[in-house]
Protein backbone atom coordinates (compact mmCIF):
# COMPACT_ATOMS: atom_id res chain seq x y z
CA UNK A 1 0.00 0.00 0.00
CA UNK A 2 1.26 3.45 -1.06
CA UNK A 3 0.31 6.45 0.65
CA UNK A 4 1.78 9.59 -1.22
CA UNK A 5 1.11 13.47 0.55
CA UNK A 6 2.42 16.25 -1.14
CA UNK A 7 4.18 19.53 0.36
CA UNK A 8 3.14 19.48 4.33
CA UNK A 9 6.72 18.84 5.60
CA UNK A 10 9.89 20.69 5.16
CA UNK A 11 12.51 18.34 4.90
CA UNK A 12 10.82 16.22 2.60
CA UNK A 13 12.28 15.35 -1.15
CA UNK A 14 9.98 17.71 -3.67
CA UNK A 15 9.03 13.83 -5.05
CA UNK A 16 6.77 13.85 -2.16
CA UNK A 17 6.64 11.35 0.56
CA UNK A 18 6.48 7.99 -0.54
CA UNK A 19 5.44 5.11 2.39
CA UNK A 20 4.53 1.62 1.21
CA UNK A 21 3.31 0.48 4.91
CA UNK A 22 4.08 -3.35 3.69
CA UNK A 23 7.41 -2.34 4.54
CA UNK A 24 7.14 -2.20 8.07
CA UNK A 25 5.83 -4.51 10.50
CA UNK A 26 3.73 -2.45 12.45
CA UNK A 27 3.35 1.27 14.06
CA UNK A 28 6.79 1.57 16.43
CA UNK A 29 8.62 0.15 12.75
CA UNK A 30 6.79 2.81 10.86
CA UNK A 31 8.03 5.92 13.66
CA UNK A 32 11.14 4.39 13.60
CA UNK A 33 11.63 4.55 10.12
CA UNK A 34 10.24 8.20 10.43
CA UNK A 35 12.80 9.20 13.55
CA UNK A 36 15.85 7.96 11.56
CA UNK A 37 14.42 9.79 8.11
CA UNK A 38 14.66 12.85 9.82
CA UNK A 39 17.49 12.11 11.88
CA UNK A 40 15.72 13.00 14.98
CA UNK A 41 17.36 12.84 18.39
CA UNK A 42 14.90 9.94 20.16
CA UNK A 43 15.35 11.65 23.21
CA UNK A 44 13.47 14.92 22.01
CA UNK A 45 11.18 13.65 19.63
CA UNK A 46 9.70 17.22 17.68
CA UNK A 47 6.47 15.62 18.51
CA UNK A 48 3.93 17.67 16.62
CA UNK A 49 6.05 17.26 13.41
CA UNK A 50 6.07 12.91 13.65
CA UNK A 51 2.69 13.34 15.11
CA UNK A 52 2.04 15.13 11.31
CA UNK A 53 3.94 12.88 9.52
CA UNK A 54 2.38 9.61 10.81
CA UNK A 55 -1.45 10.31 10.57
CA UNK A 56 0.07 11.66 7.01
CA UNK A 57 1.49 8.03 6.64
CA UNK A 58 -1.48 5.90 7.73
CA UNK A 59 -3.94 8.66 5.91
CA UNK A 60 -5.18 6.66 3.40
CA UNK A 61 -5.54 3.06 5.05
CA UNK A 62 -8.71 1.65 5.49
CA UNK A 63 -10.12 1.22 8.81
CA UNK A 64 -9.62 -2.17 9.73
CA UNK A 65 -6.56 -2.43 8.54
CA UNK A 66 -5.02 -0.01 10.36
CA UNK A 67 -6.39 -0.80 14.41
CA UNK A 68 -2.58 -0.79 15.29
CA UNK A 69 -1.74 2.39 13.39
CA UNK A 70 -4.41 4.55 14.27
CA UNK A 71 -4.14 3.69 17.98
CA UNK A 72 -0.50 4.77 17.95
CA UNK A 73 -1.68 7.74 15.95
CA UNK A 74 -4.29 8.96 19.16
CA UNK A 75 -1.01 8.32 21.12
CA UNK A 76 0.83 10.67 19.30
CA UNK A 77 -2.12 13.30 19.43
CA UNK A 78 -2.19 12.87 23.64
CA UNK A 79 1.35 13.14 23.78
CA UNK A 80 1.14 16.64 21.98
CA UNK A 81 -1.47 17.72 24.07
CA UNK A 82 0.05 16.62 26.99
CA UNK A 83 3.14 18.55 25.60
CA UNK A 84 1.50 21.70 25.03
CA UNK A 85 0.32 22.08 28.39
CA UNK A 86 1.70 24.69 30.59
CA UNK A 87 4.29 23.63 33.22
CA UNK A 88 4.03 24.93 36.67
CA UNK A 89 7.58 26.65 37.32
CA UNK A 90 9.19 23.85 38.91
CA UNK A 91 10.50 21.84 36.12
CA UNK A 92 12.27 18.71 38.78
CA UNK A 93 8.43 17.52 39.19
CA UNK A 94 7.29 17.01 35.46
CA UNK A 95 7.42 14.11 33.65
CA UNK A 96 8.49 13.85 29.43
CA UNK A 97 5.17 12.46 28.10
CA UNK A 98 7.40 11.03 25.82
CA UNK A 99 8.94 9.32 27.96
CA UNK A 100 6.80 6.02 27.60
CA UNK A 101 7.04 6.15 24.02
CA UNK A 102 10.86 6.45 23.97
CA UNK A 103 11.03 3.57 26.27
CA UNK A 104 8.80 1.54 24.13
CA UNK A 105 10.51 2.34 20.85
CA UNK A 106 14.52 1.96 22.27
CA UNK A 107 13.05 -2.11 23.68
CA UNK A 108 11.77 -2.47 19.96
CA UNK A 109 15.15 -0.89 17.93
CA UNK A 110 16.43 -3.56 20.17
CA UNK A 111 13.99 -6.25 18.64
CA UNK A 112 14.85 -5.02 15.05
CA UNK A 113 18.82 -5.33 16.13
CA UNK A 114 18.27 -9.18 17.26
CA UNK A 115 16.09 -10.07 13.85
CA UNK A 116 18.92 -8.46 11.55
CA UNK A 117 21.55 -10.63 13.55
CA UNK A 118 19.11 -13.38 13.10
CA UNK A 119 18.52 -12.99 9.18
CA UNK A 120 22.29 -13.14 8.77
CA UNK A 121 23.03 -16.51 10.91
CA UNK A 122 19.86 -17.81 8.94
CA UNK A 123 21.90 -17.34 5.82
CA UNK A 124 24.81 -18.44 7.35
CA UNK A 125 23.42 -21.31 8.09
CA UNK A 126 21.59 -21.81 4.72
CA UNK A 127 24.39 -21.57 2.69
CA UNK A 128 25.59 -24.90 4.38
CA UNK A 129 23.57 -27.93 3.79
CA UNK A 130 23.46 -30.74 5.60
CA UNK A 131 23.07 -34.85 4.59
CA UNK A 132 19.56 -35.08 2.38
CA UNK A 133 17.78 -32.11 3.62
CA UNK A 134 14.44 -31.93 3.43
CA UNK A 135 12.93 -28.88 4.68
CA UNK A 136 10.68 -29.96 7.58
CA UNK A 137 7.10 -30.40 6.45
CA UNK A 138 4.22 -28.31 8.20
CA UNK A 139 2.56 -30.99 10.76
CA UNK A 140 -0.60 -28.88 11.34
CA UNK A 141 -2.82 -31.21 13.48
CA UNK A 142 -5.93 -32.33 10.86
CA UNK A 143 -9.06 -29.73 12.23
CA UNK A 144 -11.50 -31.45 14.67
CA UNK A 145 -14.59 -33.22 12.02
CA UNK A 146 -17.95 -30.86 13.25
CA UNK A 147 -20.96 -31.44 11.88
CA UNK A 148 -24.78 -31.47 12.81
CA UNK A 149 -27.36 -33.96 13.08
CA UNK A 150 -28.70 -32.60 10.25
CA UNK A 151 -25.51 -33.04 8.18
CA UNK A 152 -25.29 -36.62 9.63
CA UNK A 153 -28.73 -37.38 8.46
CA UNK A 154 -28.10 -36.48 5.43
CA UNK A 155 -24.76 -38.60 4.85
CA UNK A 156 -26.49 -41.64 6.41
CA UNK A 157 -29.56 -40.73 3.33
CA UNK A 158 -27.20 -40.50 0.82
CA UNK A 159 -25.36 -43.92 1.80
CA UNK A 160 -28.64 -45.62 2.01
CA UNK A 161 -29.91 -44.18 -1.35
CA UNK A 162 -27.07 -45.77 -2.98
CA UNK A 163 -27.90 -49.18 -2.40
CA UNK A 164 -30.19 -50.43 -4.39
CA UNK A 165 -32.05 -52.56 -1.73
CA UNK A 166 -31.18 -51.60 1.43
CA UNK A 167 -31.63 -54.36 4.00
CA UNK A 168 -32.63 -52.44 7.21
CA UNK A 169 -32.57 -54.57 10.66
CA UNK A 170 -34.39 -53.73 13.32
CA UNK A 171 -32.43 -53.37 16.33
CA UNK A 172 -33.92 -54.47 19.93
CA UNK A 173 -32.69 -53.11 22.89
CA UNK A 174 -31.85 -55.88 25.51
CA UNK A 175 -31.91 -54.38 29.20
CA UNK A 176 -28.82 -54.82 30.96
CA UNK A 177 -28.74 -56.39 34.31
CA UNK A 178 -26.56 -54.30 35.85
CA UNK A 179 -28.02 -54.29 39.57
CA UNK A 180 -27.26 -58.01 39.38
CA UNK A 181 -23.61 -57.72 38.35
CA UNK A 182 -23.42 -55.53 40.94
CA UNK A 183 -24.16 -57.91 43.09
CA UNK A 184 -21.53 -60.34 41.37
CA UNK A 185 -18.64 -57.82 41.85
CA UNK A 186 -19.88 -56.97 45.46
CA UNK A 187 -19.78 -60.85 46.45
CA UNK A 188 -16.59 -61.03 44.66
CA UNK A 189 -14.86 -57.78 46.64
CA UNK A 190 -16.02 -59.58 49.98
CA UNK A 191 -15.03 -62.78 49.49
CA UNK A 192 -11.51 -62.09 47.70
CA UNK A 193 -10.83 -58.45 47.96
CA UNK A 194 -8.91 -58.80 44.10
CA UNK A 195 -8.98 -60.50 40.78
CA UNK A 196 -9.56 -59.92 37.27
CA UNK A 197 -12.56 -59.21 34.94
CA UNK A 198 -12.33 -62.40 33.39
CA UNK A 199 -12.20 -64.39 36.16
CA UNK A 200 -15.47 -62.99 37.28
CA UNK A 201 -17.01 -63.42 34.07
CA UNK A 202 -16.23 -66.91 33.46
CA UNK A 203 -15.42 -69.21 30.43
CA UNK A 204 -17.84 -68.02 28.21
CA UNK A 205 -19.89 -64.86 28.90
CA UNK A 206 -22.70 -63.37 27.46
CA UNK A 207 -22.18 -59.77 25.31
CA UNK A 208 -25.20 -58.40 28.31
CA UNK A 209 -22.84 -59.88 30.95
CA UNK A 210 -20.12 -58.41 29.72
CA UNK A 211 -21.76 -54.95 29.22
CA UNK A 212 -24.08 -55.31 32.55
CA UNK A 213 -20.53 -55.79 34.44
CA UNK A 214 -18.83 -53.02 33.01
CA UNK A 215 -21.28 -50.43 34.00
CA UNK A 216 -21.04 -52.05 37.56
CA UNK A 217 -17.56 -51.99 37.39
CA UNK A 218 -17.30 -48.15 36.18
CA UNK A 219 -20.39 -47.35 38.58
CA UNK A 220 -18.83 -48.62 41.48
CA UNK A 221 -15.66 -47.28 40.90
CA UNK A 222 -17.32 -43.90 40.60
CA UNK A 223 -18.29 -44.12 43.84
CA UNK A 224 -14.82 -45.28 45.07
CA UNK A 225 -16.44 -48.70 46.19
CA UNK A 226 -13.33 -50.75 43.97
CA UNK A 227 -10.38 -49.28 41.96
CA UNK A 228 -9.48 -50.80 38.56
CA UNK A 229 -6.02 -51.17 37.63
CA UNK A 230 -4.17 -52.29 34.27
CA UNK A 231 -0.44 -53.07 35.15
CA UNK A 232 0.46 -52.95 31.12
CA UNK A 233 -1.34 -52.47 27.96
CA UNK A 234 -4.12 -54.82 26.76
CA UNK A 235 -3.38 -56.50 30.06
CA UNK A 236 -6.16 -57.74 32.24
CA UNK A 237 -8.23 -55.43 34.09
CA UNK A 238 -7.45 -56.14 38.08
CA UNK A 239 -10.52 -55.30 40.19
CA UNK A 240 -9.51 -54.42 43.92
CA UNK A 241 -11.17 -52.67 46.96
CA UNK A 242 -11.53 -49.09 46.41
CA UNK A 243 -11.07 -46.48 49.35
CA UNK A 244 -14.57 -45.88 49.78
CA UNK A 245 -14.83 -49.75 50.24
CA UNK A 246 -17.52 -51.21 53.47
CA UNK A 247 -17.63 -54.32 54.12
CA UNK A 248 -21.31 -55.17 54.02
CA UNK B 1 41.46 -42.11 12.72
CA UNK B 2 40.33 -43.89 15.56
CA UNK B 3 37.73 -46.64 15.77
CA UNK B 4 35.33 -44.30 17.22
CA UNK B 5 36.04 -41.63 15.35
CA UNK B 6 34.89 -43.24 11.93
CA UNK B 7 31.89 -44.46 13.90
CA UNK B 8 30.83 -41.12 14.70
CA UNK B 9 31.32 -40.03 11.11
CA UNK B 10 29.23 -42.50 10.48
CA UNK B 11 26.37 -41.84 12.15
CA UNK B 12 26.89 -38.30 11.53
CA UNK B 13 26.64 -38.99 7.98
CA UNK B 14 23.45 -41.27 8.31
CA UNK B 15 21.37 -38.55 10.14
CA UNK B 16 19.91 -36.04 8.56
CA UNK B 17 19.92 -33.27 11.82
CA UNK B 18 22.21 -32.93 14.45
CA UNK B 19 22.82 -35.58 16.69
CA UNK B 20 23.46 -34.82 20.71
CA UNK B 21 26.15 -36.06 23.08
CA UNK B 22 22.82 -38.46 24.80
CA UNK B 23 22.14 -39.69 21.47
CA UNK B 24 25.96 -40.41 20.39
CA UNK B 25 25.82 -42.65 23.64
CA UNK B 26 23.13 -45.24 22.28
CA UNK B 27 26.00 -45.85 20.06
CA UNK B 28 28.48 -47.44 22.15
CA UNK B 29 27.78 -48.03 25.97
CA UNK B 30 31.27 -48.23 27.05
CA UNK B 31 32.35 -44.56 25.78
CA UNK B 32 31.88 -41.77 28.16
CA UNK B 33 31.17 -38.32 27.12
CA UNK B 34 35.17 -37.09 27.52
CA UNK B 35 35.47 -40.15 24.46
CA UNK B 36 32.96 -38.50 22.37
CA UNK B 37 34.28 -35.13 23.12
CA UNK B 38 37.80 -36.48 21.88
CA UNK B 39 35.98 -37.89 18.62
CA UNK B 40 34.45 -34.92 17.56
CA UNK B 41 37.90 -32.71 18.28
CA UNK B 42 39.53 -35.69 16.01
CA UNK B 43 36.60 -35.41 13.09
CA UNK B 44 36.67 -31.73 13.22
CA UNK B 45 40.38 -31.64 12.55
CA UNK B 46 40.27 -34.45 9.97
CA UNK B 47 37.88 -32.03 7.67
CA UNK B 48 39.90 -28.97 8.86
CA UNK B 49 42.96 -30.43 7.67
CA UNK B 50 42.28 -32.68 5.38
CA UNK B 51 41.28 -30.33 2.41
CA UNK B 52 37.12 -31.42 2.90
CA UNK B 53 34.00 -30.37 1.29
CA UNK B 54 32.29 -30.72 4.66
CA UNK B 55 32.47 -29.29 8.25
CA UNK B 56 31.64 -30.43 11.37
CA UNK B 57 29.43 -28.10 12.87
CA UNK B 58 28.12 -27.69 16.20
CA UNK B 59 24.06 -27.04 16.07
CA UNK B 60 21.18 -27.43 18.58
CA UNK B 61 23.44 -29.03 21.15
CA UNK B 62 24.57 -31.56 19.05
CA UNK B 63 26.94 -31.70 16.02
CA UNK B 64 26.06 -32.43 12.33
CA UNK B 65 28.23 -32.51 9.24
CA UNK B 66 27.56 -29.74 6.82
CA UNK B 67 28.56 -29.01 3.42
CA UNK B 68 31.12 -26.00 3.26
CA UNK B 69 29.48 -22.38 2.11
CA UNK B 70 31.88 -21.83 -0.48
CA UNK B 71 30.05 -24.94 -2.55
CA UNK B 72 26.15 -23.25 -1.58
CA UNK B 73 25.86 -21.38 -5.14
CA UNK B 74 26.80 -24.57 -7.19
CA UNK B 75 24.39 -26.66 -5.17
CA UNK B 76 21.68 -24.71 -5.31
CA UNK B 77 22.21 -23.94 -8.58
CA UNK B 78 22.09 -27.49 -9.76
CA UNK B 79 18.80 -27.69 -7.66
CA UNK B 80 20.59 -31.11 -5.33
CA UNK B 81 19.54 -29.28 -2.32
CA UNK B 82 16.70 -26.24 -1.32
CA UNK B 83 17.32 -23.87 0.86
CA UNK B 84 15.09 -23.42 3.91
CA UNK B 85 12.55 -21.30 3.43
CA UNK B 86 13.11 -17.76 5.07
CA UNK B 87 11.33 -16.19 7.67
CA UNK B 88 9.31 -13.19 7.42
CA UNK B 89 10.05 -9.89 9.31
CA UNK B 90 7.53 -10.57 11.18
CA UNK B 91 8.26 -14.18 12.00
CA UNK B 92 11.75 -13.00 13.49
CA UNK B 93 10.22 -10.41 15.68
CA UNK B 94 8.03 -12.50 17.74
CA UNK B 95 11.28 -15.49 17.45
CA UNK B 96 13.32 -12.33 18.84
CA UNK B 97 11.12 -12.07 21.71
CA UNK B 98 10.64 -15.64 22.86
CA UNK B 99 14.08 -15.83 22.44
CA UNK B 100 15.16 -13.06 24.97
CA UNK B 101 12.16 -13.71 26.96
CA UNK B 102 10.91 -17.28 27.54
CA UNK B 103 8.87 -18.31 28.71
CA UNK B 104 6.69 -15.67 27.27
CA UNK B 105 3.05 -14.99 26.93
CA UNK B 106 1.08 -13.19 23.39
CA UNK B 107 -0.02 -10.26 25.97
CA UNK B 108 3.70 -9.57 26.05
CA UNK B 109 5.19 -10.11 22.34
CA UNK B 110 2.43 -8.06 21.02
CA UNK B 111 2.98 -5.14 23.66
CA UNK B 112 6.48 -5.04 22.53
CA UNK B 113 5.93 -5.34 18.60
CA UNK B 114 2.89 -3.16 19.18
CA UNK B 115 0.96 -5.23 16.79
CA UNK B 116 -1.11 -9.02 16.99
CA UNK B 117 0.45 -11.81 16.80
CA UNK B 118 -1.80 -14.44 17.50
CA UNK B 119 -1.60 -15.27 13.39
CA UNK B 120 2.99 -15.72 13.33
CA UNK B 121 2.35 -17.75 16.71
CA UNK B 122 0.77 -19.68 15.06
CA UNK B 123 2.38 -20.59 11.60
CA UNK B 124 6.02 -20.62 13.83
CA UNK B 125 4.84 -23.38 16.06
CA UNK B 126 3.42 -25.36 12.42
CA UNK B 127 6.91 -24.85 11.57
CA UNK B 128 8.30 -26.35 14.83
CA UNK B 129 10.18 -23.37 15.91
CA UNK B 130 8.49 -22.61 18.90
CA UNK B 131 6.47 -24.34 21.44
CA UNK B 132 3.82 -23.98 24.06
CA UNK B 133 5.45 -25.29 27.84
CA UNK B 134 2.83 -23.86 29.95
CA UNK B 135 0.40 -21.77 31.25
CA UNK B 136 1.11 -18.10 32.99
CA UNK B 137 -0.40 -17.90 36.59
CA UNK B 138 -2.07 -14.30 35.43
CA UNK B 139 -5.58 -13.21 34.63
CA UNK B 140 -6.63 -16.10 32.48
CA UNK B 141 -3.94 -18.27 32.74
CA UNK B 142 -2.24 -17.56 29.16
CA UNK B 143 -0.22 -19.87 27.40
CA UNK B 144 3.41 -19.22 27.48
CA UNK B 145 5.97 -20.08 24.72
CA UNK B 146 9.43 -21.41 24.17
CA UNK B 147 12.41 -21.99 20.93
CA UNK B 148 12.52 -25.06 20.26
CA UNK B 149 15.82 -27.01 19.23
CA UNK B 150 14.81 -26.53 15.24
CA UNK B 151 14.92 -22.80 16.51
CA UNK B 152 18.28 -23.29 17.00
CA UNK B 153 18.52 -25.67 13.66
CA UNK B 154 16.88 -22.51 11.46
CA UNK B 155 20.05 -20.08 12.56
CA UNK B 156 22.90 -22.84 12.83
CA UNK B 157 23.27 -22.01 16.49
CA UNK B 158 25.14 -24.23 19.30
CA UNK B 159 22.86 -22.63 21.90
CA UNK B 160 20.57 -20.25 22.94
CA UNK B 161 23.84 -18.18 24.44
CA UNK B 162 25.06 -17.85 20.95
CA UNK B 163 22.11 -15.14 20.59
CA UNK B 164 24.10 -11.75 20.85
CA UNK B 165 23.80 -10.37 24.38
CA UNK B 166 21.68 -7.76 24.85
CA UNK B 167 24.08 -5.21 26.14
CA UNK B 168 26.12 -6.01 22.67
CA UNK B 169 23.39 -4.43 20.91
CA UNK B 170 24.69 -1.33 19.60
CA UNK B 171 21.22 0.48 20.21
CA UNK B 172 21.91 2.86 17.66
CA UNK B 173 19.40 5.49 19.10
CA UNK B 174 21.22 5.87 22.33
CA UNK B 175 21.13 8.75 24.69
CA UNK B 176 23.14 11.71 24.39
CA UNK B 177 25.97 12.42 26.20
CA UNK B 178 25.25 14.69 29.42
CA UNK B 179 25.78 18.29 28.54
CA UNK B 180 29.09 19.78 30.33
CA UNK B 181 28.66 21.13 33.32
CA UNK B 182 29.58 24.49 33.75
Amino acid sequence: MTVRTEGFAPGLDEAGFVVNLDRFSGPLDLLLHLIRREEIDIWDIPIARIADQFLAAIGALGLDEAAEYLEMAARLLRIKAQMLLPRRGDEEAWEDPRHELVRRLLEYQQIREVVDWMERAARRRSDRFARGYLPPAPQAPPPPLVFSLEELIAAVERVLAAIPDPVILRVAARPLDVEGATATVSRWLAERGSFSWREMLGERPTLVDVLSSLVALLELARRGTLTLTQPGAFSPVIISRGPAYEAA
Amino acid sequence: MDQRTRLLEAALFSSSRPLTLDELSILDSEADEADWRKAIEELRDHYETGGHGVELVEIANGWQILTRDIFAEAIDRAQFATRPQKLSGAALEVLAVIAYRQPVGRAEIEEIRGVNSGGVLRLLQERGLIEVVGRSEGLGRPLLYATTPQFLEHLGLADLSDLPRTEELTVALRPPAPPPVD
